[in-house]
């Protein structure tokens, strides 16, 4: 079960306009390193996780993603907020301006679609922790070069917040890592 | 977009603050259970959220779903504006 709050994780401040710097974001809404991504990754992988502390660890993180994918939608939302086709045209989003108007599709910077391969599993515990702390490491190095994209100081904000939260999901996912592996050591009799 | 008067999203900004905090201290606590000090301010943190969003929500509506808010008439979940559409005003620290 989840339940809306009618609220922002974040405050998402944008200074001005700006169409290229959308398309290059959309790559964290619907690209591999994105929060799409991450949130059903999670949300998927906590079935079969061997104790309650790592079931918590990926509910909350997942649950978390998705309020930073909303964050990224409307950031999307502010930059390209009253433009026209035109200026989407001149910033290479025309191509998604005549099929999607002003929605977004999750799509990586490239426009490549997101495809469900992103949301990786294999069942086993030590190996999904694993995937996902590559994946919070990805995704930092993803804002950083986001960040890096933009003049905008408000947008820089609102992604350095998202930045930092990579950081903090790395870090609670590398404890659940150990707890899981002294867990299913615990557990070998040879 | 929209321009939300300066007392409301100072209200927002409050229950923001004191969300974030519970939500840090929830993910310290998924993977030390055993932290006292960690799960005081976290319970410290709760408090202040619920006293945050009765206030907000006196005022100004109802934050969550489900019936965890009440609301009153006309359906007041349905008022505008939407999250993504707040005009937040610029950083006074920066």
């Amino acid at each position: 079960m989840w339940v809306y709050e009618k609220k922002l994780q974040y405050p998402v401040r944008v200074c001005k306009p700006d169409v290229q710097m959308a398309r290059y974001l959309l790559t964290q809404y619907g690209g591999p390193n994105g929060e799409l991504a991450a949130a059903v990754r999670y949300l998927n992988q906590r079935y079969t996780m061997p104790t309650g502390r790592a079931k918590g660890v990926l509910t909350d993180i997942g649950t978390e993603e998705l309020a930073h994918l909303e964050i990224i939608a409307t950031m999307v939302y502010k930059l390209i907020d009253g433009v026209s086709a035109e200026e989407m045209r001149k910033a290479g989003l025309g191509d998604h301006y005549a099929t999607f108007d002003g929605d977004l599709f999750p799509k990586d910077a490239a426009g490549v679609p997101f495809t469900t391969a992103y949301i990786a599993a294999v069942g086993d515990p030590v190996a999904n922790l694993h995937e996902n702390m590559a994946a919070e490491e990805k995704a930092r190095a993803t804002y950083e070069n986001l960040i890096r994209l933009t003049d905008d100081p408000c947008l820089k904000d609102g992604l350095r917040f998202l930045r930092e939260r990579e950081v903090v999901h790395f870090q609670r996912f590398g404890e659940t890592l150990m707890h899981v592996k002294d867990h299913l050591n615990s557990k070998k009799h040879f | 977009m929209r321009d939300m008067d300066a007392e409301r999203l100072r209200m927002l900004h409050e229950i923001q603050e004191a969300e974030f905090t519970a939500l840090e201290l929830q993910l310290f606590l998924d993977t030390h259970p055993d932290h006292m000090g960690a799960l005081h301010e976290f319970n410290q943190a709760a408090e202040r959220l619920a006293h945050a969003r009765r206030r907000y929500e006196e005022r100004y509506g109802p934050l969550l779903s489900y019936g965890f808010s009440m609301s009153r008439h006309p359906w007041q979940w349905v008022d505008e504006p939407w999250p993504w559409e707040i005009e937040y005003p610029p950083r006074k620290d920066r």
